[in-house]
């Protein structure tokens, strides 16, 4: 019996295990929008703007590792969500994202709400489909989950004209076999050389300062337990970039937290200084490395990814492997067991940790708390005391999500959701929504900034009609906080319209929606606060938190410089010399 | 080695250290793709060459034996080491089936040249003859004004019969771009990609 195309595409999502649909219908889509609601097998969240939905897509896949399903319609509903493509494109998070379009024979007329939207997302999409055939519609849809998901994840657009939503056809869901023969041009390589992989560990072995620098590849692949047995096997020490955090727990003794702009003294010193890289699905970032010819200036670098275009393609690396960050690791693991091998320099190995220790006592992570005004720092700590260490944290973007990082620590992967290839403010609502859709089971926190909160604080509805307890802790100093505080440093405090005056009443604001509203303005106010906090299930809390307006995220390796010219602690008021360390 | 080690107190001023970077030499590359004949991909290959900031000298794209595959040669100005990033960056898309730098592998490369050239005069004609005689190309059009002539060759050939006819007066032309096949005799390479 043939069927109609949007029927079709709802039973190709549910063949594909799709539970939840993030979007917002409109003309072109409504056909689908019809199928969906005469089917009622698949939930969907009705966001309130489009990018909204693109990112609680992504907050789901995040924190689920299952694709993400965004749906919208053509024109202005399309525009509207390629901000999120755009995110999950720089942070390999695997989204579906299907979106109307006027039909086959108006396309190119400027049609109402017609955009090229194929066109517009190519650089920023791992692929995307323009169906023009009716036929062809399972097979496209399967083809946009495969390649979403396999490889390095990535976001896929498909774009459906109404008119192919409209048409019958006999074209039955195709098979796995079938999708893959239909890609003849895509084989993700997993399974790493075999040589390159007896070098790495040969490296490893020799190594007298070695340090591991994890990626998202290694959330994406769900290598923890290889790390943490490769990491205690050789003792080395492991330092996470944003997205890799949860990779490896920071609570473990060989854990160095975070690297980077951003990054603890120790990890930067750890890596400055190191003799063997092994960087594992991470891609040499910018805001990583700092300035390149002074990056870890002598260590050899092995490089583990599963994208054969990252490598190389910042630094140059001496041992490359391509393949999926866990079957690497487990074939290195079963390397060394093969070889019953053991460290060339294990009194080497001793010093370097020591060292390292060192390096953790002299500069820790710390702040100057105060009695009198909050301090953002002490939000996040208390955020991490009440909920045990064992909460999803979800920043937006800007110095909260720096001290979200720097403050909370991390156990487990998949626990710190963070835009961070793009910086998408605005990203931490609406992908909190998107984790608890997925992570019922754990409590969700979005730790935002007043200037992220804002751009796509209308969420708050879509999260209290469908009663979604996400908790909402914004660090409000009143001001773009990190422009300002590049302003501070150098722009010689020329704060250029970074000043947020006018603010709305957050706590008001969140009533009017129907979400609870608190506020702290002192310190003593903050723990209380969020122990209210956790007390409400049915509905999302919003917490103003009230904090010191003119804190600064540090340390802090200045844009385009080395690790070198790290700026350790506030040097407000004091010389230069003593601001930066000489290494 | 090991006794770098203990000098950890990176207080103390040092000479900063470098790592050693590659740089690549800038030069022209022949990139032969292989593609599936799929709607918009010239778009991909195009936007991904863009998005480096390079521009294409000259793109060929044409049918291939295999039904439904098509095949590129781009030619296109870079850095050794950018082109590279291109290449597995072409790689990557889902509709391109081979890529290769085949620029400092053995190859052949031909381009057709169509040229409409100014002879008015029979002096003008007779030496126009002679110079696409001499370079085997044809005449494939008369006007009392003109002849158009196709000439094929590769970019040395093409360029030195251009400077020639130069003088004649250019009215119009059009080249095609290079389409470039490796040579199978004397290759020592690995056999994929």
């Amino acid at each position: 019996m043939p069927s109609k195309g949007a029927d079709l595409v709802i039973e190709t999502l549910k063949e594909e295990g799709v539970e939840v649909i993030f979007g917002l219908p409109g003309g072109a889509i409504m056909e689908v929008y019809d199928a969906l609601y005469r089917d009622g097998g698949i939930k969907h969240i009705l966001a309130r703007h489009e990018q909204g939905a693109g990112h609680m897509a992504e907050g789901y896949a995040r924190a689920t590792g299952k694709v993400g399903v965004a749906m919208t319609t053509s024109g202005p509903g399309a525009t509207n969500i390629v901000t999120p493509i755009a995110d999950a494109y720089m942070d390999s998070v695997p989204i579906v994202v299907l979106t109307g379009q006027v039909p086959t024979h108006m396309i190119g007329n400027d049609a109402f709400q017609e955009v090229d939207i194929v066109g517009i997302t190519r650089p920023i999409t791992k692929h995307s489909f323009l169906v023009r055939n009716i036929d062809e519609l399972p097979l496209i849809i399967r083809k946009a989950f495969y390649i979403a998901r396999t490889g390095r994840p990535g976001p896929v657009l498909v774009d459906i004209p109404k008119d192919v939503t409209q048409q019958m056809t006999e074209a039955r869901i195709p098979s796995l076999d079938e999708v893959r023969r239909a890609l003849p041009g895509y084989k993700p390589h997993v399974e790493g050389n075999v040589q390159q992989i007896r070098k790495a560990v040969q490296l490893m072995l020799s190594a007298r300062k070695p340090v591991l620098y994890v990626g998202g590849g290694a959330v994406n692949a769900e290598a923890q337990e290889e790390l943490v047995e490769l990491a205690e096997l050789l003792k080395i020490p492991v330092t996470t970039t944003t997205q890799g955090k949860g990779a490896f727990p920071e609570n473990h003794p060989l854990s160095l937290r975070m690297l980077g702009m951003h990054g603890t003294y120790y990890a930067n010193m750890a890596v400055y200084n190191s003799d063997l890289l092994i960087a594992v699905g991470a891609r040499f970032d910018d805001r990583v490395t700092g300035k390149i010819d002074e990056f870890a200036p002598d260590a050899k670098i092995v490089h583990i990814d599963i994208d054969p275009a990252s490598i190389s393609k910042n630094i140059v690396v001496d041992i490359p492997i391509v393949g999926d960050v866990k079957i690497v690791l487990r074939k290195i693991l079963n390397e060394l067991k093969r070889r019953n091998a053991k460290l060339l320099h294990p009194e080497d190995r001793e010093k370097w940790l020591e060292q390292i220790e060192k390096w953790k006592k002299l500069h820790p992570l710390t702040y100057k708390n105060s009695r009198k005004v909050i301090k953002p720092q002490f939000v996040i700590e208390q955020i991490y005391e009440v909920t045990g260490g064992e909460a999803i944290i979800v920043p937006g973007v800007g110095q909260h999500q720096m001290w979200a990082a720097m403050f909370y620590r991390y156990s487990f992967p998949r626990q710190f959701l963070s835009s961070g290839g793009l910086g998408t403010m605005g990203f931490g609502l609406p992908a909190g929504i998107g984790a608890k859709v997925g992570r019922p089971d754990r409590e969700v926190f979005v730790i935002d900034g007043d200037g992220s909160f804002v751009m796509t604080m209308q969420e708050i509805v879509t999260a209290v009609q469908y009663r979604i307890p996400v908790r909402v802790a914004i660090i409000n100093n009143a001001y773009l906080g990190m422009v300002r505080q590049w302003q501070e440093l150098f722009y010689d405090k020329r704060y250029s319209e970074v000043d947020l005056e006018v603010q709305p009443d957050f706590v008001a604001l969140a009533e009017a929606m129907g979400a609870v509203g608190f506020r702290a303005e002192k310190p003593s106010e903050v723990k209380e606060i969020l122990r209210e906090a956790l007390r409400v299930e049915d509905r999302p809390v919003v917490m103003d938190f009230v904090v010191d307006r003119e804190e600064n995220v540090l340390p802090m390796v200045p844009p385009g410089k080395s690790y070198r010219d790290m700026i350790v602690e506030d040097g407000r008021g004091t010389e230069a010399e003593t601001m930066y360390l000489v290494g | 080695m090991a006794d770098t080690i203990g000098s950890a107190d990176l207080t103390v001023a040092r000479a900063p250290r470098f790592r050693q970077t590659r740089k690549g030499q800038v030069r022209k590359h022949i990139i032969n793709v292989k593609v599936r004949n799929e709607i918009g991909v010239l778009a991909r290959v195009a936007t991904l060459i863009a998005g480096k900031g390079y521009n294409i000298e000259s793109l060929s794209v044409g049918e291939t034996h295999e039904p439904g595959v098509s095949r590129m040669t781009i030619e296109v100005v870079g850095d050794d080491i950018v082109i590279d990033q291109v290449v597995k960056q072409l790689r990557k898309l889902i509709d391109t089936l081979k890529v290769k730098d085949i620029t400092d592998v053995p190859h052949v490369e031909r381009e057709l040249l169509l040229i409409k050239v100014h002879t008015p005069t029979s002096r003008a004609r007779d030496e126009v003859l002679r110079i696409v005689e001499i370079f085997r190309g044809k005449i494939i059009d008369v006007s009392p004004e003109t002849y158009t002539v196709e000439v094929t060759g590769d970019e040395d050939k093409i360029n030195a019969i251009l400077e020639l006819l130069k003088p004649f007066g250019i009215k119009e032309m059009a080249r095609t771009g290079k389409v470039a096949m490796r040579r199978d005799l004397f290759v020592e390479e690995s056999p994929a990609e």
